[in-house]
């Protein structure tokens, strides 16, 4: 303690006091300061990064989930439809969507007197075209369902046209009516003049979900129907296939193995597959299941089998952690009264780490729910509007999957496209979130610490 | 029968082999008045897993090795006068198969009798008109010798799918059969059954190899039959990348490499400072509070699907840069660049390197910060002249990891660096990547044996390649550092 009170003056001449911050010292604290404000900025950054991503996202798709529709009365014309005045189904089949048009376009006229609204400048094909292509089709569908009902006048709710609904969501103004060869600024104007007489609304659009997808110009009918059950396909096939194995894999790992050259390999690859670009297993789809074993394109089937493949690592992984976090003396306990490594296995450590193993497997999930690039290249985004059939037959149905349908929408002209895939991405985030949630509340309600 | 009846078959016999069993294990004990060596579930276990097991691996071979062995013997049916010209025998073999499948269905559907099918050269028209109503339209030029080798591929499949099911079944009743006949009392039937487990858990963990097996042999085989069509010089060595569908394509990797490089460089540029320093300001600076709310919010950003970023790329990035940047500077008018794809990946690898440097940083121990702050280091001095130092190797380890997911990356490329193959400096303009062009390559409607088609799995093999390398180094670096404090 003496040399304490011997200790010269450090820095030469200058004077010291513990209270007077010198040159250099107060140069080393501005770099910290420095240093740690540049740390929270990019804290800050990161969350910034992270509103803004899903504000983009929000702002872009929540309009999808609202659709404009225009209520019409339409006269079911016996001299168009049905000629022969027999109500023969065959015949009925044999019309085309292009026999309903003008009824709607004379629908959509009677409506425009009954109200009593004029437009000027308003052209004729501008009439029908405030409504969606798709009605037609649903026109006809109506009839082939209801045949007694051709004569009659029948109240339909039908889509409006893209453009007409762009106009309430703020995609289209004035102005982009006058440049766009879609629409005019005519139409916009009679569809306010609808709305003010309460025929056009606007409301939940339910059809969003259940509507398979549409063609590249009625972005107004395109739904989620096919893809949400083409997702819903493959994840149960995932499921099915990459806990048994995948839990199998872990506990033999785990558990059993000697420490040798095979599990040595065995545990390597299993590493290495989970860093293994997505893709790359899309093209293992695509040689082996689909080439050489010959599996039908955008089948579900392959589509699982694929994302099977590329969840298994993290499975395995996560299992291999649960079944690690029980402590040694359960398994102690259970040889100690008797029972196999086997019995002492299944009977005491699984039951025990299968909190920590479903939690993997619903995060394991939860990727392949997103995993789009493998889709690809096993021809997933084919145009697909027929719904699959029931499971198992309909695992070899084509269909779609929610990422790939966002994709699918971003590829196509028109800009209503992309509000559509903003409202599936916003879909397949909440699918996402009900998942993470449910890992959570796993972990939370059921883990154990030792 | 279709597999998915044989295998519900096969549950049921497994069911009552289990009990069966068991049953008889009790009897025989009871006889003998001998007690049980194992409890008797285990005796119908045993008997159960000898029914299902062999019978269902048999199964899945089949069907695994069923379709190859048919197609072998149809193609060599095929006379190669019915190949058209420069068209491949693939082709005329999914014909073949399509054939078929129409004809099951219209059996299926009762409108043709199996007698029909006999006299079905001489009417050839009412069966193609037949077959579409089925939804198989065939083009006008398919040749008798086609449909006579569909015909065959049908009573082939046929008797391979009556085939399959008698051995199927007879496998599962044999192996029960001679399991329960072994059944006494002496029979360690807890042994029995646990080994047979044991082999069925070592097959699950072989699935990985296989796997990787299943990727290695894909891409190298498909890869050997590009380069027989295609010069490897070539492929390796020239700068243009241009595809043509009639052939004499320029087939060149280079501009794609360049393109993957600088993408994965300006990602590396934004995702290595910010999520390094987002690691060391957890883990040094920040209060728990802010901590337990920044931690699982970045990491959120880690668990959203690339697609989400590819979209975020295409309608937010892309055109804020060009409306913003790229066109006052004059530098390009295209809304998707390297630097739209390379900023959103970065942002997309941010949590990446945060959190396995967050692993990392907090490993070092805590000895060494207080021997730094001891000799009156200040934190940010003790954070890059001693913590750094000691984390280097994990933090190498984490930004190679980073780099080969960057490389990898396909949907943010996809929709937000352009398809253009080119080498250029500017990063605002449109460049494009190795796996977009695998995308490219594989969904189009070209013909699979096109080098056009082939190549793609060339680029997926040096992908491959390029990703495992970075892979192992990162791993060998973070496990050399492991052993320093352990």
């Amino acid at each position: 303690m003496t040399d304490l009170t011997a200790m010269p003056a450090v820095g030469g001449s200058q004077s010291r006091s513990l209270f007077l911050r010198g040159e250099r010292t107060r140069r080393r604290h501005m770099a910290e300061s420095r240093f740690r404000a540049i740390g929270l900025a990019a804290v800050i950054f990161g969350i910034l990064v992270l509103v803004g991503l899903l504000g983009s996202i929000l702002a872009n798709g929540v309009s999808s989930f609202r659709q404009t529709y225009i209520a019409l009365d339409v006269y079911l014309d016996p001299a168009k439809l049905d000629k022969a005045g027999d109500r023969d189904p065959e015949a009925l089949r044999k019309l085309t969507t292009f026999t309903y048009q003008p009824l709607i376009k004379t629908a959509v006229e009677g409506l425009i007197e009954e109200k009593g609204i004029s437009v000027d400048g308003l052209g004729g094909k501008d009439v029908e075209g405030i409504i969606s292509k798709e009605a037609p089709a649903e026109l006809r569908h109506f009839v082939l369902a209801h045949p007694s009902r051709i004569g009659e006048t029948v109240k339909f709710e039908l889509l409006a046209d893209g453009r007409i609904d762009g106009y309430y969501k703020g995609r289209v103004t004035m102005e982009t009516a006058k440049l766009d060869r879609n629409v005019s600024p005519e139409q916009l104007m009679l569809a306010d003049e609808l709305k003010a007489a309460g025929v056009l609304t606007t409301r939940f659009n339910w059809s969003f979900f259940t509507a398979p997808d549409a063609s590249d110009t009625r972005p107004e009918a395109a739904g989620l129907g096919v893809a949400i059950l083409g997702s819903i396909y493959m994840m149960l096939i995932v499921l099915v296939l990459s806990l048994p194995i995948g839990v199998a894999a872990s506990i033999y790992l785990e558990e059993f193995a000697p420490q040798n050259r095979l599990t040595d390999i065995i545990e390597v690859n299993i590493a290495n597959l989970a860093a293994v670009p997505s893709i790359v297993f899309g093209i293992l789809g695509l040689a082996v299941f689909i080439n050489y074993v010959g599996l039908p394109q955008s089948a579900p089937i392959v589509g699982g089998l694929v994302l099977t493949l590329m969840t298994l690592p993290t499975i395995i992984i996560a299992t291999r952690a649960a079944l690690k976090a029980v402590p040694p003396s359960i398994r102690e306990a259970a040889l100690g009264v008797g029972a196999s490594k086997m019995q002492s296995t299944f009977h005491h450590v699984l039951p025990l780490a299968a909190p920590g193993i479903l939690t993997g497997a619903i995060i394991g999930l939860a990727q392949a729910l997103g995993e789009t690039a493998p889709l690809l290249l096993i021809g997933m985004v084919a145009f697909v509007r027929e719904f699959p059939a029931a499971p198992p037959g309909g695992f070899f149905d084509p269909a779609s999957a929610l990422p790939v349908q966002v994709y699918n929408w971003t590829q196509r002209g028109d800009p209503a496209f992309i509000e559509r895939a903003s409202g599936a991405i916003i879909v397949l985030l909440v699918f996402l979130i009900i998942m993470n949630l449910g890992a959570i509340f796993l972990r939370r309600r059921f883990e154990r610490r030792w | 029968m279709t597999p998915g009846i044989l295998t519900i078959i096969v549950l049921v016999l497994t069911m009552a082999g289990y009990i069966l069993g068991r049953r008889r294990a009790l009897a025989v004990a009871k006889r003998d008045g001998v007690r049980l060596h194992s409890l008797p579930g285990h005796y119908g276990q045993a008997v159960a897993l000898f029914t299902a097991v062999p019978a269902l691996l048999l199964m899945g071979a089949w069907l695994f090795l069923q379709p190859l062995l048919i197609e072998n013997q149809i193609s060599s049916q095929i006379p190669d006068s019915v190949i058209p010209e420069g068209g491949a025998r693939s082709l005329v073999m999914a014909d073949v198969r399509r054939i078929a499948g129409g004809l099951d269905r219209l059996v299926e559907a009762g409108s043709f009798g199996e007698d029909d099918l006999s006299s079905m050269r001489a009417d050839f028209t009412s069966v193609r008109g037949r077959l579409a109503e089925v939804g198989v339209a065939l083009g006008s030029d398919v040749a008798p010798a086609v449909f006579d080798a569909a015909e065959s591929y049908r009573g082939i499949a046929n008797t391979s799918s009556l085939l399959r099911n008698a051995a199927v079944l007879a496998t599962a009743l044999g192996f029960g059969f001679l399991a329960l006949r072994r059944i006494r009392p002496t029979l360690r039937a807890r042994n029995v059954s646990e080994t047979f487990i044991r082999s069925l858990l070592i097959g699950s963990s072989l699935v990985a190899i296989l796997t990787t097996f299943g990727i290695v042999a894909s891409l190298l085989f498909e890869t050997i039959h590009f380069f027989r069509l295609y010069p490897a010089r070539d492929f390796f060595f020239s700068t243009v990348w241009n595809p043509q569908f009639r052939g004499g394509s320029d087939l060149g990797i280079l501009p794609l490499l360049w393109g993957t490089f600088y993408v994965s460089l300006v990602a590396l540029l934004l995702a290595v400072p910010i999520g390094l320093m987002i690691a060391v300001y957890l883990a040094e600076y920040s209060g728990k509070a802010l901590r337990s709310f920044a931690k699982p919010a970045i990491e959120i950003l880690a668990g959203i699907p690339t697609i989400v970023y590819g979209l975020f790329a295409l309608i937010t990035v892309g055109p804020f840069l060009r409306d913003w940047i790229a066109q006052p500077l004059g530098l390009g008018s295209s809304s998707s660049s390297v630097l739209t794809a390379g900023l959103v990946m970065g942002i997309m690898l941010i949590p990446f390197v945060s959190s396995l440097s967050d692993d990392v940083i907090n490993a070092v121990p805590q000895a060494m910060r207080d021997g730094s702050y001891g000799l009156g280091a200040t934190q940010s001095e003790t954070i890059m002249r001693v913590i750094m130092p000691a984390a280097l190797p994990g933090i190498v380890g984490a930004i190679l990891l980073a780099a080969s997911r960057a490389i990898g990356e396909t949907m943010i490329v996809v929709m937000g660096a352009g398809a253009a193959a080119r080498l250029g400096l500017n990063p605002l303009e449109a460049m494009t990547t190795v796996t977009v062009k695998i995308v490219s390559q594989l969904t189009g409607d070209t013909e699979f044996a096109s080098p056009e088609t082939l190549v793609a799995f060339a680029l997926g093999l040096t992908l491959f390649v390029f990703t495992l390398g970075l892979n192992i180094l990162a791993l060998y670096i973070v496990r050399k550092y492991r052993e320093q404090y352990e």
